[in-house]
């Protein structure tokens, strides 16, 4: 035995490791069929919203803005982790996060695309949807918006795809059992890449100029996308801090799907040598501090105008911390942010199961905290809200509405259990020269 | 002698002046026939000409009014602009030298909801859907309630064409903000920006959609409303530019509106038809604006509810149906 046949028999490991999921089975079409049964169910409720207008919702001329805007500024802010993981925390040369990079960016690329989708479906004409480049201007927030957004997708999809390469390149030689049309598509994407070092090379470069330019687009789509709310007059929106209290709030939404994955596919494709507690343990204090910084802006935005007391954010604080969505306020305050906070502080809780547990809460919360960042301020505006039917005063959501406002989340893990299914979710090359093994051959 | 020492230089004056009144008469007399005779010259040849071109040949046409007119084949040209283009180059150009302002006399506003009837007929608009709606106000707890006709605000830094993404709501030179709904996209952001909750939307198929399919969309009017975009009071732009009052000032039984041009200084009444300075109004009645903190610098000016002759009288909260 060699030294050499060692390292072949390592790196023999690692591939069939990371590649035994590529592969068509029960579990997944099952899991695929169901997800594409939902969806037909969910873009059904559109077509009928197409047909007869926004008039299926429960929107109303006062609060116009409803769960589709919350699903958008939700969406958009998930799909921020990519960037917190692959660029902030890679770029400062922490290593136990190579394994995640691939998930989060995935996510990245999920969110970021169905989010594009998710404002389409709140437009009350859709089809005019290229006025938007034809007559654009430049004043509205909302081209901003469209701007940052497609190149953080494109972005995000270079930085999903480049580190992949070398990976398919790899599979597509040394797996036999690679369904063949797979196999055609990776010979594809893959250009012909033979590990050559002036290859290497340059696809270093591109990732590393990827990962800068990724940070200043990934603030300015949630810094953005809170001036939706931001630049309006309204109480509650009127904010100088919606900036960085979006994007930290991003940051926790992300954090908590990328535990959330990380977990269902440890378990699903046996990534245990992979993902392992490390993993999980160092996610949940990136979790904790994320959440905690969070928690600082929320102090901040609410206590500032508690402690002055116009009028105006008087009856919405009124409203948030005592009134109407006193329970829906404190519920995501406390139990979706405080007390994981406090929960994650201890290295037990830290442990794969609980600290997706956790996550699921938060992720839960940070999708109910866009809902009260959208309705309560318009249920209040300046003037008095008369002479209207009783479905304009309050908000509640149809069934047609709430079914629309799934398929993006539907949308979402059927590009995840995709890409994750039919690509290396753990990157190849990359975890094989961490474990010491230098110059693949690829004939 | 002296005096006639004095008068002799001046009869040689008059002397003088007749004689170049003399020569002036037959200078006019000469051009005079000069003139004459060209302008028959071009007379005659007008006619030959205009015998030569004339065809015979005359058409019958229907004007946009709805009267037939008789057209010589030859004097028919092709206009530049028509139709829904026309009502869209004028919509957006605006009316040029006007400065359109409202002043509304709370004292006076009883609640009588003609404005918005008027307003919902012209607009074609559901009886639950407003471009102006009377609201009942009361500022502090101390203070008298009142009524509050609330109409779009038409800002001179109007937040929601700030965030309109297609230009669809726009300000005119006239200061009138309006909404073309041809081009709108729904996204519904100017109802977020407006802080006077002015702006309506078409969640449902608007009122008798079917009937006005066909009818050319006039930006000034609004109408035919259509589905999935924005509506708002237009100060009947459409109005304003044949020279009348907008529906909902025409329409008050009680005097509470004033239209008119703040470039003229004058305004309207829409119910008296008096025309008063627009300046002295304001300085004697103590107007104000509405929420001017917000700095959207609106261009409508309310007179104080005081002095009124009648008890505020809270209505049924009515909730139209909608149908």
């Amino acid at each position: 035995m060699t030294e050499m046949d060692e390292r072949d028999n390592i790196f023999e490991k690692i591939v069939s490791d990371l590649t035994r999921h590529i592969r068509i089975n029960t579990g997944f079409l099952v899991w695929m069929s169901f997800l594409t049964v939902s969806l037909i169910v969910c873009l059904y409720a559109y077509s009928l919203q197409l047909r007869d207008g926004l008039g299926v919702t429960g929107l109303g001329d006062f609060v116009s803005w409803g769960l589709y805007l919350a699903n958008f500024v939700f969406f958009v802010a998930t799909s921020l982790i990519g960037m917190l993981i692959s660029a902030v925390i890679g770029l400062i040369g922490k290593k136990w996060v190579t394994p995640l990079t691939r998930i989060a960016e995935t996510i990245a690329v999920a969110f970021a695309a169905v989010a594009g989708l998710v404002i389409i479906m709140d437009m009350g004409r859709p089809e005019r949807l290229t006025y938007v480049f034809i007559y654009g201007r430049f004043q509205s927030p909302i081209l901003w918006d469209v701007t940052v957004v497609v190149t953080y997708f494109v972005l995000s999809l270079l930085l999903l795809f480049l580190p992949m390469i070398g990976d398919m390149a790899v599979i597509r030689r040394k797996v036999p059992t690679l369904p063949k049309l797979l196999s055609a598509v990776y010979r594809i994407l893959s250009f012909n890449w033979t590990n050559a070092p002036e290859q290497n090379k340059i696809i270093a470069r591109c990732i590393r100029i990827l990962l800068i330019m990724i940070i200043p687009a990934a603030l300015a789509i949630h810094t953005v996308t809170s001036w939706l709310f931001a630049m309006t007059l309204r109480p509650g929106w009127d904010s100088t801090i919606f900036g960085p209290y979006f994007v930290t709030g991003a940051f926790v939404a992300g954090s908590a799907a990328v535990i959330i994955v990380m977990f269902i596919l440890q378990k699903n494709y046996k990534l245990n040598d992979y993902i392992t507690d490390l993993h999980f343990n160092n996610m949940g204090k990136v979790l904790a501090l994320v959440s905690f910084i969070y928690l600082y802006f929320n102090i901040n935005e609410f206590l500032v105008p508690g402690y002055k007391l116009k009028e105006g954010d008087a009856y919405h604080l009124h409203q948030l911390l005592s009134g109407k969505d006193a329970v829906l306020f404190w519920f995501v305050q406390i139990g979706c942010l405080v007390i994981p906070i406090i929960l994650m502080l201890f290295r037990r809780f830290r442990k794969p199961l609980p600290v997706m547990m956790i996550s699921v809460a938060v992720f839960l919360g940070a999708w109910l905290k866009r809902y009260i960042i959208v309705v309560p301020t318009q249920e209040h505006p300046f003037l008095p809200i008369q002479h209207v039917p009783h479905k304009f005063m309050v908000y509640t959501p149809t069934l047609t509405e709430i079914l629309i406002t799934l398929a993006p989340f539907i949308m979402v893990l059927i590009i995840i259990t995709l890409i994750s299914k039919f690509f290396p979710v753990i990157p190849l090359c990359e975890t094989a020269k961490e474990r010491g093994i230098e110059n693949l051959k690829i004939e | 002698m002296e005096e006639n020492h004095v008068e002799n230089p001046k009869d040689g004056s008059e002397d003088k002046k007749s004689t170049s009144r003399r020569d002036f008469l037959k200078n006019l007399g000469l051009a005079g026939a000069g003139a004459l005779t060209g302008a028959a010259a071009l007379y005659t040849g007008h006619l030959v000409e205009s015998k030569k071109e004339m065809s015979g040949e005359s058409r019958v046409l229907l004007t946009q009014d709805g009267k037939l007119v008789e057209v010589d084949s030859l004097e028919m040209k092709a206009v530049e602009k028509t139709g829904v283009d026309l009502l869209q180059s004028e919509g957006r150009e605006g009316i040029p030298g006007r400065r359109w302002v409202l002043v509304v006399d709370l004292a006076h506003c009883r609640n009588a909801r003609q404005c918005i009837l008027a307003c919902q007929e012209a607009h074609q608009l559901r009886p639950d859907q407003y471009h102006v709606n009377t609201l009942q106000m009361q500022d502090t707890p101390g203070t008298a309630r009142y009524h509050f006709p609330k109409h779009c605000q038409h800002c001179d830094n109007p937040p929601c064409v700030s965030v309109c993404p297609v230009d669809a709501t726009y300000k005119r030179q006239d200061g009138i903000v309006l909404i073309d709904n041809i081009r709108c996209i729904g996204c519904r952001f100017c109802m977020a920006a407006c802080p006077y909750s002015a702006r309506i939307f078409q969640w449902t198929e608007p009122r008798d959609a079917a009937r006005y399919a066909d009818m050319p969309y006039n930006v000034e009017l609004n109408v035919p409303q259509k589905l999935g975009t924005i509506s708002k009071c237009l100060f009947s732009a459409d109005h304003l530019r044949e020279g009348k009052l907008p529906y909902c000032v025409s329409a008050c039984p009680n005097g509470v509106y004033y239209f008119g041009d703040e470039n003229e200084d004058a305004v309207t009444n829409g119910t008296t038809k008096v025309t008063v300075r627009l300046s002295k109004l304001l300085r004697d009645n103590g107007a104000y604006q509405l929420m001017t903190e917000l700095g959207t610098k609106p261009r409508i000016y309310y007179l104080p509810p005081k002095n009124r002759l009648f008890p505020f009288e809270s209505p049924v909260e009515s909730q139209p149906e909608n149908s």
